[in-house]
Formats: C-alpha cells, sequence, structure tokens
C-alpha cells in the first residue's frame, strides 16, 4: 500500500474529489494516498456489499473487486441501494460496476460474476490488499475466512438478520482470532437462520455496510482503532449497540496451534445457491 | 443472582417477543435451566447432546465469551448480562 507511488501528488482532479479527506486529521493526504494505492475486494454486490462498495468507490479505493453471481430481483431494490428499478434482470456485477463508476470514474472496478469455490477463491482474492464479506450463506463465509487465513489478508465481516447486525475484523497474523475462533463450524442446517429467511430491515445493511466500509478504510490508512478482538452486535429494532470479545482460539481449526484444516472445504450449499460445478 | 438475558431474534418468539428477559441463577447452567423452564423451548438450540454449549451458538457474560470463563458453570454477579449470540450468515 505504500512506495514510490506515495511520493505521486495528487491531480487537481483528485484534490478537489477528496479535499474533505486531506483536510481532516487522521486521514490526510497521507490517508488518502494510501486509499488511492490500495485494493478491496467486495464478497458479494447485494445489502452489505451495497453501502460498503459504494462508500469505498467514493473514498478512492483505488482498485475495487465486486464479487456476485446473481442478478437484480425487484425484491432487492427494498435495500439493495447499488442497483436501481432500472437494473432489474441485469447481473448484479455489470450494474454495480456501472454504478460505481458513475460515482467515481477516477477508480478501477473489477466485476466478477461468479460464485466462490475453493477452485478460485485465491485467484480472485490474491490481487487484493484487504477482503470483504458481504455474502449470504455459511459455506461461502467459511470459504472466505479460510481462504483469507491461508493468504494472510484483512477480512473485514458483517452479517444481518431480520433487524440484527454482527460486525468485526479479522486481521492476519499469529494468535490474532479468525470467524473459526467465533464459531468453528458452520451449523447444521435448519438450526440457525440462514440467506433470506425471514425478511430483513431495509436500513439494517446500510447501518452494518457502513461499519464494514469504516473498518475497511482504517485497516488501509492504519489510522484509529479498528474491530479487531470484538464484535459489534446491532438491534435495529431497540437500536442497541453492544461489543463483545473475540479471542483467538488456541484450538482453532484453522488458525490454532494444531490446525485440522488445511485446505479450503467447499460447504453443502442449503440456501438455494447452486452447488459447485463438477 | 438478578441477571438480564439479552435474547437475539431467533429466540424472542419464545419469550412473547421480547429481547431482554430478567432470570435467576448463581451459575450460567441455573439460569438456562431457569429460562427453560419460564419459556419451553428457547434452550433447545443452545445446548448440545451432550449437555455442553453448542459451538454455532455463542453465549457471553457481560463482554466475555463464557468459553474463557466457566462454560456452564461460570458464576454470575448480580446485574450481569448474559447475550446468546448465533452465528448468523446474512447478507444480502
Amino acid at each position: 500500500m505504500t512506495g514510490p507511488k506515495s511520493a505521486k501528488a495528487f491531480t487537481e482532479e483528485q484534490v478537489q474529489r477528496y479535499a474533505r479527506h486531506i483536510i481532516l486529521p487522521n486521514v490526510g493526504g497521507a490517508g488518502q494516498r494510501k486509499l488511492l494505492d490500495s485494493s478491496v475486494l467486495v464478497i458479494g454486490a447485494g445489502g452489505l456489499g451495497s453501502p460498503v462498495a459504494m462508500y469505498l468507490a467514493a473514498a478512492g479505493v483505488g482498485k475495487l473487486g465486486i464479487v456476485d453471481f446473481d442478478r437484480v430481483d425487484m425484491s432487492n431494490l427494498q435495500r439493495q441501494i447499488l442497483h436501481t428499478n432500472d437494473d432489474v434482470g441485469r447481473p448484479k456485477v455489470e450494474s454495480a460496476l456501472e454504478h460505481l463508476r458513475a460515482i467515481n470514474p477516477t477508480i478501477e472496478v473489477v466485476g466478477y460474476d461468479d460464485l466462490l469455490f475453493s477452485t478460485n477463491v485465491f485467484d480472485v482474492m490474491e490481487p487484493y490488499d484487504v477482503i470483504v464479506d458481504g455474502t449470504d450463506n455459511f459455506p461461502v463465509r467459511y470459504l472466505v475466512n479460510d481462504a483469507t487465513q491461508f493468504l494472510a489478508k484483512p477480512l473485514v465481516y458483517g452479517s444481518i438478520y431480520q433487524f440484527e447486525g454482527q460486525a468485526t475484523v479479522f486481521m492476519p497474523g499469529k494468535e490474532t482470532p479468525c470467524y473459526r475462533c467465533l464459531f468453528p463450524s458452520p451449523p447444521p442446517p435448519g438450526t440457525v437462520p440462514s440467506c433470506a429467511e425471514g425478511g430483513v430491515f431495509g436500513v439494517l445493511p446500510g447501518v452494518i455496510g457502513s461499519i464494514q466500509a469504516t473498518e475497511a478504510i482504517k485497516v488501509i490508512t492504519g489510522e484509529g482503532e479498528t474491530l479487531e478482538g470484538r464484535l459489534v452486535l446491532y438491534d435495529a429494532l431497540n437500536m442497541d449497540f453492544q461489543e463483545v470479545r473475540i479471542r483467538w482460539d488456541a484450538d482453532c481449526p484453522v488458525c490454532g496451534k494444531e490446525p485440522t484444516i488445511t485446505e479450503l472445504i467447499d460447504y453443502e450449499q442449503f440456501c438455494g445457491v447452486p452447488a459447485r460445478p463438477e | 443472582m438478578s441477571v438480564t438475558v439479552k435474547l437475539p431474534t431467533i429466540l424472542r418468539k419464545h419469550a412473547g417477543g421480547e429481547a431482554r428477559v430478567p432470570a435467576e441463577g448463581a451459575t450460567l447452567r441455573d439460569v438456562l435451566v431457569k429460562l427453560e423452564s419460564d419459556y419451553p423451548g428457547i434452550t433447545k438450540n443452545v445446548f448440545a447432546e451432550d449437555g455442553g454449549l453448542h459451538r454455532f451458538i455463542n453465549v457471553y457474560v457481560n463482554d466475555e465469551d463464557v468459553r474463557y470463563l466457566g462454560s456452564l458453570e461460570t458464576e454470575l454477579a448480580e446485574g450481569d448480562t448474559v447475550s446468546i449470540l448465533p452465528a448468523v450468515a446474512g447478507g444480502s
């Protein structure tokens, strides 16, 4: 994120576009340069991915990757603010790229109209500094966690259910927690809600996604204190924010002392998501 | 000890939709047993078949995961908050 580019001066347009960041303590010209030199992969262009991608594009993250295999459905528009009425039926990635370019045509945006599996996740993640998880199912969440652990990349996590959301940051490194330290394996299908069950309060992903965008920017700029080691719990219905600790688990199957998971796993899909192609 | 139990959305249906309910007990196990007697079915997915806590549901006393305290034998103090937190995957 640093290097020879760091010395590069801002263009006149960049000075204008990022003026409110450049004059802001704890971002400043140096922070803005880090953002411009950074790359972030946003997994999912839905409820969480929409605000994440829009804010990161606006903030001037130099390269933004968007992964989504789905098409825009009318029922998405109640919360997936990256897409508009005219986009119904289009691939989400196509719609996302167009709207992100409209927000900020000076950054690079890359689309992956694909599902993530053990076979492609490394290739997709490899070029990016920071990974943001905005997916909607357990198999991909575990795949993303394990892949970021193996690649030693920061993972900005967020998830939502009805009126409730969770967010945190998992940093690579020795004795730092990962998602499996929190929940070692996916719950058996049917035991906890997954995917679209039971509806979602439209504004909720806006709150959690904005927290994820905030954390991604802090991971890149290195300023402030990220959510590493802390899980934020948000209850929109009661407007209640709570924080609990996440500790590194020495028995974690991926990042513990004696890992039992040393390669990627494609868990069985149980949310109507297409299964892995043979 | 009187404690407050914070319920995730999926368990609120057992407690008349309440997000927080009072409970009594000296240990986490006591509180969960009391909770089950007040709201039958509420701890069905909290306990595993071996009688321990399921690994896809975390329980916190205040801000600490009970796995790092005393699990079900964690002693509670007056006014503690017990939070039950399931893994959540949604995002779309």
